[in-house]
């Protein structure tokens, strides 16, 4: 199968590649209706959508666990409702209903969930997610918890500040962290290329002496099986990964735009692309699925999506007053930490350490850093844009960019000379 | 435990404005393990003025988290943390890097709760403040872009009990508070604090110097200066009420009424620059609540609207001073 090395599928069940199909139909049809709703005039706002990109998403989110962390950004519908938020949650958000998670007091994909599905909300300013879900992860493994945080960044936002100053921290820190940069071709209507002087985005990690993969994200499989390893040697706590999906946004930046500006070439190629109907040939070709089993995800898609929307459109608008509460939490919220780990390693006199830096001093014949072991780059995805490159899918669905900068100094193997000690605490 | 035990204010019972914050942090990393400490230079080096020094050592590195030179990192990690229920206190080196991440704390910390009801209590502390000769970069006094922010709590201490007592009250707090230090008070005042774990409550003004004549409402150094300022008056005959804030967001209207109710003057004293600094918002909250009670205009001697000059006798021009106050209460009180 294009794409599709077999090692990709040997660790999901049929039930599970099934899954996959699920979420991505109920990702679009969802964003269908929500179309129609825009039409109707009842969405209350803007309306974004992630048509072409719902295999990215769905297949990220779908190789965390439930305890890991997410926070998706306005075209991660799709890994909303992995994490297991209704349609009708969206729908609500849009159309700012008081059932909806926020209760009509933001939209959008603006909401999350602590307690239960462990998701951050996004704000609209792009990259602030990467400083906030690095300290998640960071407070994860503080209090034991062994989890990942992820979250997604487009194009786009990998230029803001927020983006350098959250990696540069994930990497310092090694949080188990997963960025997956969606590079869908455009910031709003400003090609990749006229953004950044880079071919691929992966190699923004090289800054940060961390490790990153490049995937073909309108492949479902690929982008699970690469997030699954990059989830894994975060675990592990081998620090940060950036993943970057290649894909497409085949639509505006909004419902509003049209995107003229996009070469229709660009968009008839990456129509031949698309990733739900390349799954579908994959559970085809692969006999995980007949026609039955295939209509029945689509009408069960169907019928939820009416049952949802109908209990969406009867919820009522915030009653007026509502503004002006909740600001502050005075105390409507319970504020408790999961320990998993004993309490006393982070309290004295187990916490006390001696308060100096251990670092390398010039001549120890530690100073030199070993290079990277794993630097050959692997790649056959085809050009990111046309022109006559090979489809996406004819190459390996997934590969190692590289191993990006060198692994870290060796610990001083020298005995303790008077200038350092040794540094218990994470570097 | 208390950190006196390490340090040289063992020997006395007083206790200076930057030891009072120090003993805070302390006191709450000793009696809950979630409260963590995040900034630049804050643990082997024990920060730029030395509040959080001695804590890594007993802390550990896994509380006390040196970074990168990020400010938006620094406060973005800490709400992150907040989320899994840890209670971060984060430093800025000086408070004029705030607006470096500007952005985490206004749209992303602040918006929060009343967004997508996810509280997040962390605690951005800093020395603030001129009259040191720190220039246009570290003497600032940023507390009003914060006031002027719904979802934030800013408090500016003026005394090391207050300082103590409201820092433990912002660690303990479910929302993000800014805390500012004045720097020119960290080693000027000092005073004498009670044994054992006391709290001041957020949002309560303190009236500091009961009087007839008229009300003078301050916070931070400015209160020092606007006691001076009603001893000289005193001696005149003008007896002044001199009002602490403590807290600005939320601030305590109802303090701020009585008072002017009962002197019928209002004079308002801060060291923040003069357009869109509290001294506004409290007039606007006087004529709103108490007009038919004025006897005379409400008042105010404020920083000059310039960014703050380096040069000493510049920034001597740019402050206000006890004899500004004093200028400006004796106008108020020929009315």
């Amino acid at each position: 199968m294009n794409g599709y090395g077999e090692r990709m599928a040997s660790s999901l069940k049929r039930e599970q590649f099934l899954d996959l199909y699920y979420y991505m139909r109920l990702n679009r049809s969802l964003e269908d209706r929500l179309v129609n709703l825009f039409r109707q005039n009842k969405v209350v706002g803007g309306l974004y959508g992630s048509l072409g990109q719902e295999g990215t998403s769905v297949g990220t989110a779908y190789a965390l666990g439930p305890n890991d962390w997410i926070a998706p950004m306005i075209r991660n519908v799709g890994a909303l409702l992995v994490r297991g938020f209704k349609p009708r949650d969206i729908f609500m958000q849009y159309m700012a209903r008081y059932d909806s998670p926020t209760q009509g007091k933001d939209g959008t994909s603006h909401f999350g969930d602590l307690k239960v599905r462990h998701v951050v909300s996004p704000i609209s300013m792009l990259g602030d997610l990467i400083p906030v879900m690095t300290g998640v992860a960071m407070a994860g493994r503080y209090l034991g918890q062994k989890i990942v945080a992820m979250t997604w960044i487009g194009d786009g936002g990998t230029s803001t500040g927020a983006f350098h100053e959250g990696m540069n921290l994930a990497a310092q820190q090694k949080a188990p962290f997963v960025l997956v940069i969606e590079n869908n071709g455009w910031a709003y209507s400003t090609p990749v290329s006229r953004q950044v002087p880079l071919k691929d985005l992966a190699d923004r990690a090289k800054a940060y002496g961390i490790d990153s993969m490049i995937v073909d994200g309108n492949d479902v499989v690929a982008v699970y099986d690469t997030t699954r390893r990059a989830v894994e040697q975060c675990r592990a706590g081998d620090g940060p990964v950036i993943i970057e999906a290649k894909t497409m946004r085949m639509r505006g930046h909004a419902q509003h735009d049209p995107a003229e500006y996009v070469p229709r070439e660009m968009f008839a190629y990456w129509k031949k692309l698309d990733p739900v109907e390349r799954y579908e040939k994959y559970l085809t070709e692969n006999k995980l699925w007949d026609e039955k089993a295939h209509k029945q995800i689509d009408d069960r898609v169907d019928r939820e999506l009416t049952e949802e929307l109908e209990i969406a459109e009867n919820s009522p608008l915030p009653p007026a007053e509502e503004a002006s509460t909740g600001v502050y939490c005075e105390g409507c919220h319970e504020i408790e930490a999961i320990w998993k780990r004993p309490k006393s390693e982070v309290m004295p006199p187990k916490s006390s350490v001696a308060p100096v830096w251990s670092v390398a001093i010039p001549g120890d014949g530690d100073g030199a850093q070993s290079k990277s072991a794993s630097s050959a780059v692997v790649t056959t995805m085809a050009e990111h844009f046309p022109a006559g490159a090979k489809s996406p899918g004819n190459g390996a669905g997934t590969k190692t960019a590289s191993k990006s900068g060198s692994k870290p100094a060796p610990k001083s193997a020298r005995p303790a000379a008077k200038k350092t000690m040794a540094r218990k605490g994470r570097g | 435990m208390s950190p006196t035990k390490t340090t040289a204010a063992v020997e006395s019972k007083q206790v200076t404005f930057l030891e009072a914050i120090r003993q805070a942090l302390f006191e709450e990393m000793e009696r809950d393990p979630t409260v963590v400490m995040i900034g630049e230079d804050i643990g082997v080096y024990g920060g730029a003025f030395k509040v959080t020094a001695g804590l890594l050592e007993r802390f550990g590195w896994e509380r006390v988290i040196d970074t990168p030179i990020s400010e938006t990192a620094i406060i973005g990690a800490a709400v992150g943390m907040s989320y899994l229920g840890l209670r971060p206190v984060a430093e800025m080196q000086f408070i004029d890097f705030i607006a470096c991440c500007f952005n985490q704390l206004t749209n992303f910390a602040a918006k929060s709760h009343y967004r997508w009801g996810a509280p997040a209590p962390i605690v951005v502390r800093g020395p603030s403040g001129g009259g040191i000769h720190g220039g246009p970069f570290h003497s600032q006094n940023p507390e009003m872009y914060f006031t002027h922010t719904p979802g934030l709590k800013v408090i500016y201490p003026a005394t090391a009990y207050d300082a103590k007592g409201l820092m433990k009250s912002a660690i303990r707090d479910n929302n993000p508070v800014l805390f500012f230090e004045h720097k020119f008070l960290y080693r000027r005042i000092k005073e004498e604090l009670p044994e054992g774990d006391y709290t001041v409550p957020i949002g309560k003004a303190s009236v500091r110097r009961e009087g007839r004549d008229l009300t003078i409402i301050s916070y931070a150094a400015m209160l020092h200066t606007s006691l001076e300022a009603a001893e000289t008056l005193a001696r005149e005959g003008i007896e002044c009420e001199v009002v602490d804030l403590r807290t600005l967001l939320p601030l305590d209207k109802e303090t701020i009424l009585k008072s002017v109710v009962k002197t019928n003057k209002l004079l308002i004293v801060h060291e923040d620059t003069r357009t869109g600094g509290i001294a506004g918002e409290i007039a606007a909250i006087v004529c709103e609540g108490a007009f038919d009670q004025l006897d005379g205009p409400v008042m105010r001697v404020t920083s000059l609207d310039t960014p703050v000059p380096y040069s000493p006798p510049l920034e001597e021009q740019f402050l206000p001073n006890t004899e500004k106050v004093v200028a400006a209460a004796r106008d108020l009180a020929k009315y």
